[in-house]
């Protein structure tokens, strides 16, 4: 060994330190994406863990006589009559064939209680639908109270004590007798997706928020994107660069990170305010959306026209086209996938959003699907946020759903412009 | 729906208009197309335009003038907007002979049409103002603006009797801003270092593979619903930190302000970094490549030259996340506290200027209480913040990028 390896050398220790310092500092960076990636796989699991369950439902079977003392003592098979039977009473009476031992007042209410009032609904609709079932028998599966299913999926713990949670140990017994006779099933939730908004959870569906989402989506769109199109082409390819020039697009910027509450302000004194349109319409909340998706096209908009290449421009002018006829014959087709693209990315950020709606009143509790562009309706986010406040383990569990229905909307449309993007992206 | 019929007469008066154009141009020419000036669907759509445009001017002016003028009821509409159609239809199509420069005509036309459409973004901007002032003007009339700005007591719910105890209600925006910034603070804490950091790892570091997967990844926390980060802050970290906080011997409020503030943060870190990963994308390789010549460690240069170059960009990306921090409105609502707590302990509730909006608006239908007016005048002040903050962050962005191309 040398002198001078023995003796430290400042140097080489210097340079050590730099290098730890270079390695603890790429470390964070790691760390940081990390994190980013991390928070963000737990938002999503968290959400499926939750939610995934919302989609199925249990079902009871039971077997209904479709008595024609209760339903038609007039053997009448009025329509209206038939209508305002007592249903509930044929939920009672076989629920009571099935546990003969429940004879006490109490007990009775508490085995009602297993089933959801939706069960009274469903027989409903299937003697309206074919009155000839009356003075028959069948199998009918209904959907359990949200407190059986939430003790079938295990969100309620079994073996507390019965004041933690909502069953008493003989409903549990039941439930568990129920379920040994085949009589209780978890099946796919199709009354999720149709139904609208109710107070019992296992009933709530969003079907009503869907619609609404699909009506104010559509006013969104057709206001947005033709306004879009128009300003980003004007601004781009027509426009003199002057002041007002300028002073429109630090404007168009400037509306792009406006908070949205404030357009909700905006919809609520002008547009409720002032024109006095419908409260709670997908026309309100559709245009207030609108102006906050318009600068998001006119910003993509401007960029897609920017990168069609002089040559075209050039080329159709050279054969004699006027100005107007080169950018509607030749530059817009060219542009128009950018454009698109942005417009999908708009409208799935105006699919999201909640703020504004909450202030033009589409936060009601809306049971009935919107048919119209004035009908009182909600939509999605505003729906999930709507079941958030709702302190019942149900309505968790269908909150975590809706969300997950969002996801999947917000998913496919940013998929969508992907594609686009990939399969008409132009290299000049 | 009557409305509808309308609109759809006068699309059906102009589509006639348009066929009856065409035709005219080529009758007027015996069917010899090179003899027109303009091809012929240009003199259809000159017919067209003379129809639909004044019938539905009339239409849109209808509208415009508001409930409270309609002293002509919509019959009168009904009958007037398609008379003015037929009449144009009539005129134009008088006007078509062979030399007619109907394309140059045209032409004009759907140049003014979008230069009126494209003063849209200006009239929504001029709306927002004027709807803001003018309610909060109404407010002000109330409640002194020094009072509103400067007093340290914020509780608005007017009692319904005039001689009731705090009948006037309270109307101190401080601890609703100072609530704001205390959450802003928090999220900041969150946003920047993480996604400072991303951005330096995305921009220098990272082989093209891991960029192409990470930097979407990171952004997908962009695009998801605020609402649902409301739900995640309110269901899972509130009760999370609270837990925390009873383990250690801290009081921790269930809607603690640190709650909605580092979920609000997890929102924002795509803000920072993608802006900012751009804008260290933008320093040029040449300054790089000097430091590297001069025996710099890739980490000395960056922290020595790449970020000192593109600090105005960089610090531009963070004024545009605080201005959208400031402004988000769901997360707050769901997961930080109603009442006006003047703190800085981010362990307690505090409530926001956002969240005083949604609460003093929703449900309520009359604008002529103190109460529902302060929320245009809370409005009003977000968008003023909101507004210098975007232009200051805009500009030193913009400047920054015109230094180096």
């Amino acid at each position: 060994m040398t002198e001078a390896a023995r003796k430290p050398d400042p140097g080489r220790a210097r340079l050590r330190r730099r290098y730890a310092a270079e390695a603890r500092f790429r470390l964070y960076g790691m760390l940081a994406v990390g994190a980013a990636l991390v928070m963000l796989g737990v938002l999503l699991v968290k959400t499926v863990a939750a939610g995934h369950s919302g989609f199925t439902q249990t079902f009871v079977a039971l077997d209904v006589r479709y008595d024609p003392a209760v339903l038609d003592p007039a053997s009448a098979r009025d329509p209206a009559a038939l209508g305002a039977a007592d249903y509930d009473r044929l939920v009672k009476d076989a629920l009571s064939d099935l546990f003969p031992e429940a004879t006490s007042r109490s007990d009775r209410r508490a085995l009602n209680d297993l089933v959801s009032v939706g069960a009274a609904y469903r027989l409903r609709a299937r003697i309206l639908d074919d009155p000839a079932r009356i003075g028959t028998s069948e199998r009918v599966w209904v959907p359990a109270a949200s407190a059986v299913d939430m003790l079938v999926k295990g969100f309620v713990p079994r073996a507390r004590g019965p004041g933690e949670r909502a069953l008493s140990d003989r409903q549990v017994a039941w439930i568990d007798a129920l379920s040994g006779a085949g009589r209780l099933e978890r099946r796919f939730n199709a009354a999720f997706f149709a139904n609208g908004d109710s107070r019992e959870p296992e009933l709530a569906g969003v079907g009503g928020a869907l619609a609404g989402t699909f009506l104010t989506m559509l006013v969104t769109l057709a206001l947005s994107f033709p306004l879009g199109l128009a300003t980003a082409v004007y601004l781009e390819e027509f426009a003199a660069k002057n002041r007002m020039a300028a002073l429109i697009e630090v404007n168009v910027n400037n509306l792009a990170a406006v908070p949205s509450i404030v357009f909700g302000l905006l919809g609520l004194a002008i547009l409720l305010g002032y024109f006095g349109l419908p409260r709670s319409a997908p026309l309100v909340g559709g245009m207030v959306l609108a102006l906050m998706t318009l600068p998001t096209i006119i910003i993509a908009g401007r960029a897609a026209l920017q990168a069609v290449p002089p040559s075209i421009r050039e080329g159709a002018l050279a054969i004699g086209a006027s100005k107007l006829q080169v950018v509607a014959h030749h530059v817009l087709p060219l542009a128009l996938p950018g454009i698109l693209t942005g417009a999908i990315i708009g409208m799935a950020r105006a699919l999201g959003e909640t703020a504004p709606l909450l202030m033009i009143g589409m936060v009601a509790f809306i049971v009935d699907v919107p048919r119209g562009l004035a009908d009182p309706a909600t939509v999605l986010p505003v729906q999930v946020f709507l079941w958030a406040d709702n302190p019942e383990r149900g309505f968790v569990e269908k909150t975590s759903a809706a969300i997950l229905v969002l996801l999947g909307f917000l998913a496919v449309m940013n998929a969508l412009a992907v594609l686009l993007r990939r399969r008409f992206e132009r290299r000049w | 729906m009557q409305a509808s019929i309308l609109a759809a007469t006068l699309l059906l008066l102009s589509l006639i208009g348009y066929y009856a154009g065409r035709r005219r141009a080529l009758a007027s020419v015996g069917g010899r197309r090179r003899e027109l000036h303009s091809l012929p669907a240009y003199y259809g759509l000159y017919v067209a335009l003379w129809c639909g445009l004044p019938g539905f001017a009339l239409f849109v002016l209808w509208l415009i003038v508001g409930p409270q003028l309609r002293a002509i009821g919509f019959a009168g509409l009904a009958a007037a907007a398609p008379a003015a159609a037929a009449a144009g239809l009539i005129w134009g199509r008088r006007r078509i002979s062979p030399g007619f420069r109907a394309r140059n005509r045209v032409e004009t036309a759907i140049l003014v049409a979008l230069a009126v459409l494209s003063t849209i973004s200006i009239a929504t901007t001029v709306g927002i103002v004027l709807s803001l002032l003018f309610e909060s003007a109404r407010f002000f009339a109330l409640v002194p603006i020094g009072d509103f700005l400067f007093g340290l007591q914020w509780s608005p719910q007017t009692a319904l009797r005039a001689e009731q105890a705090g009948s006037s209600g309270a109307f101190g925006s401080v601890p609703l801003f100072a609530g704001t910034a205390l959450i802003t603070l928090i999220a900041m804490a969150v946003a920047v270092p993480i996604g400072l950091m991303s951005a330096v790892y995305m921009a220098d570091y990272a082989g093209p593979r891991v960029r192409a997967t990470a930097k979407p990844l990171i952004e997908v926390l962009a695009g998801i619903p605020t609402v649902v980060y409301g739900f995640f802050a309110a269901l899972t970290v509130g009760p999370l930190f609270r837990d925390i906080g009873t383990a250690l011997g801290l009081d921790v409020a269930s809607e603690s302000a640190l709650a909605a503030g580092t979920v609000m943060g997890i929102m924002i870190i795509p803000f920072v970094s993608s802006l900012s990963d751009d804008v260290m994308n933008a320093v040029p390789q040449t300054l790089r490549d000097g430091s590297y010549a001069l025996g710099a460690t890739k980490s000395e240069t960056i922290r020595r030259v790449v970020i000192p170059a593109a600090l105005p960009g960089i610090v531009g990306a963070v004024l545009l996340a605080v201005s959208r921090a400031i402004g988000e409105t769901m997360i707050v609502v769901m997961a930080a506290g109603l009442a006006a707590n003047l703190t800085a302990n981010p362990l307690e509730a505090v409530t926001t200027v956002t969240v005083q909006i949604v609460t003093l608006l929703v449900g309520d239908q009359e604008f002529d209480s103190a109460k529902t007016l302060s929320a245009f005048a809370l409005g009003l002040t977000l968008f003023c913040v909101t507004l210098a903050l975007n232009l200051v962050a805009m500009q030193m962005v913009r400047r920054y990028r015109e230094k180096y191309d």
